[in-house]
């Protein structure tokens, strides 16, 4: 039922997804730890700019990164510069795209749990000779696991659900940057109603199942991306 | 009395201020006592660290914590303290044991020593260990907090309103356990409430706090018997006196006890000769006569002088005595003192009609 094209596809997106989850933890967590403990004036603004992707067109977005990451842009010529080329209409380019544009949906869940532990279990570790960064991995990060549950899963899946950016970045090309939004919507441009189903039908299950799970796992409503 | 706690802090809320300067012993139990807004919470984070006073110096046995003029402040990691807070405040996502450990093997120690027993026994947590604090009762909670800082063998003790949260059936659950501790261990408390019972059982040293400044600081029957103090007006004013068991009169259901100066009867103490055991006398149930009257019910008439006195706003008045080497409230109408003429200075007797053991 599904062709070549529409496994590589599959492959492609999982790699994207997959990669770009990781990147959004490993930027995420800190960035959301630190918007919900600094006292910083300017706070408002990092989180309205972190919010920013749930409000944008996606081909805002998509328009803004493919001008930026582009020849005559400050990121294409850094990349240039330091012998990466050019970022649109690669695999680094997508990864990069679908990190900025899934990032809300990954910090603002970890902003939720890190409110929600409060100042009591930091001041018990801190009284029991725990470091900051100590208690940051031994008492924050285990007391915020669904936080993190959360944000994973709406990462991955919103990633995979993408499609504005992913065109405007990074294109159509067949196994580099083809991922299945697009490929499905090859399937419907050409008419191929019954390719696109299989597609379109699986990434509906799979979407659904996760978020089962998610919601399974947890009992009660996962946080929300949204405050 | 060694001095070996100083505590300088001075900051300001605008709305609150803390503004004190104190020197406390380095061993039993300290009392902080001050109704709510008072700072006496303010005062103890300060000593934690938890909270930085702009201005400070802070001592103990020696080891300076913060010295704002030399730009030093320890930060609460690196304090060698204990502190229990109000609420149990344990990891969720660790069992008891998971709980107790967690300071340990910061300071390197692990719980294979005879004082981790110790203190398992003292607070009665032997049968915990596997659980999750989820599932413990709110006065379990609260002991295996206590247990998590003792068993670091911290060089002081902090303890928040450790009772506030429970019940009173709760609270008479633990405190037996505060009372073994101050008995068996050797570490300075300080220990914050509002309760009167609890300054009365648990303080040896009492500072009264009231709008973030030191109104008195001492021994707790030289503070508890300052008249001068609205503690000594209050309704609910009482000593407290130390005392030992010395003989028990089965057949009328008494035990005698003696204290510095003297002997009292008190309803049957279930308790071995020679035990050594606090007991509240309320000033309330203090009466003063001139003579000793053979036509009594009262047991307890012991010969006093009086020390001070003082009059309040409402026809009563606060009368101090000294009972061998004890002090002693007494609250009388104004009436009765002016009949029987009392001064200070006089010799009189007074008859106690009931006193309470603490433990």
């Amino acid at each position: 039922m599904l062709s070549p094209a529409d496994i590589a596809a599959l492959w492609l997106t999982v790699q994207v997804a997959s990669l770009a989850t990781i990147i959004l933890l490993l930027l995420g967590t800190p960035l959301a730890w630190w918007l919900v403990r600094s006292q910083f004036r300017g706070k408002s603004i990092c989180n309205a700019l972190v919010a920013l992707p749930l409000v944008l067109p996606p081909s805002v977005l998509g328009f803004y990164l493919l001008v930026l990451m582009g020849p005559n842009g400050a990121v294409g010529k850094l990349t240039t510069e330091l012998g990466l080329g050019t970022l649109p209409f690669t695999f680094t380019g997508l990864v990069v795209a679908s990190v900025l544009y899934s990032l809300p949906f990954v910090v603002q869940p970890l902003q939720t749990a890190f409110t929600a532990i409060g100042n009591a279990p930091l001041e018990a570790a801190a009284t029991l000779r725990a470091s900051p960064l100590d208690t940051f991995f031994t008492v924050v990060i285990p007391l915020s696991r669904t936080g993190f549950l959360t944000a994973a899963i709406l990462g991955f899946t919103h990633t995979v659900g993408e499609f504005g950016v992913v065109l405007m970045v990074g294109g159509n090309i067949p196994e580099r940057t083809r991922v299945v939004s697009v490929q499905i919507y090859n399937h419907v441009e050409a008419m191929e109603y019954s390719q696109a189903h299989g597609l379109a039908g699986g990434l509906l299950v799979f979407s659904f199942l996760v978020l089962l799970l998610l919601y399974s796992t947890l009992k009660t409503n996962p946080v929300s991306p949204i405050k | 009395m060694t001095e070996a706690i100083i505590a300088q802090f001075k900051l300001d809320y605008g709305a609150f201020s803390l503004d004190v300067d104190l020197r406390l012993p380095s061993s039993g139990i300290t009392v902080l006592f001050g109704h709510s807004g008072s700072g006496k919470t303010t005062l103890l984070r300060c000593i934690a660290g938890l909270q930085h006073a702009p201005h400070g110096l802070l001592a103990i046995n020696g080891t300076t914590w913060q010295d704002s003029e030399n730009k030093l402040f320890l930060p609460t990691h690196k304090r060698s303290l204990g502190y229990v807070f109000q609420e149990a405040n344990l990891f969720a996502h660790l069992t008891v044991l998971g709980n107790l450990c967690y300071g340990l093997k910061r300071i390197g120690h692990t719980a294979n020593t005879a004082q981790f027993d110790q203190v398992i026994e003292l607070l009665g947590i032997a049968h915990l260990l596997d659980r999750m604090p989820e599932r413990l009762s709110g006065g379990e909670r609260q002991r295996v907090a206590i247990a998590r800082a003792l068993v670091l063998n911290p060089e002081l003790l902090l303890m928040d309103e450790p009772l506030a949260s429970l019940d009173s059936q709760r609270k008479q659950e633990i405190l037996p356990f505060l009372t073994r501790l101050h008995n068996e261990l050797n570490i300075p408390v300080l220990y914050v409430t509002h309760s009167q019972q609890e300054v009365a059982q648990l303080a040896d040293y009492l500072v009264l706090l009231a709008d973030g400044k030191v109104q008195a600081a001492g021994l707790l029957s030289d503070t508890l018997s300052r008249i001068d103090l609205p503690q000594a007006q209050d309704k609910q004013a009482a000593s407290v006196w130390q005392v030992t068991v010395i003989e028990h009169e089965t057949a009328y259901h008494l035990t005698r006890v003696a204290f510095a100066g003297g002997e009292l009867s008190l309803p049957a103490i279930d308790a071995e000769l020679n035990t050594a055991l606090r007991i509240q006398i309320y000033a309330r149930d203090v009466s003063i006569t001139l003579e000793i009257s053979k036509a009594t019910s009262i047991l307890n008439v012991l010969p006093a002088t009086i020390t001070d006195m003082i009059d309040d706003k409402e026809g009563q008045s606060v009368v101090r005595l000294q009972v061998g080497s004890q002090t002693l409230l007494a609250h009388i109408t104004r009436k009765s003192a002016q009949l029987l003429a009392l001064h200070t200075g006089m010799m009189v007797y007074v008859q106690i009609k009931g006193t309470s053991i603490l433990n």
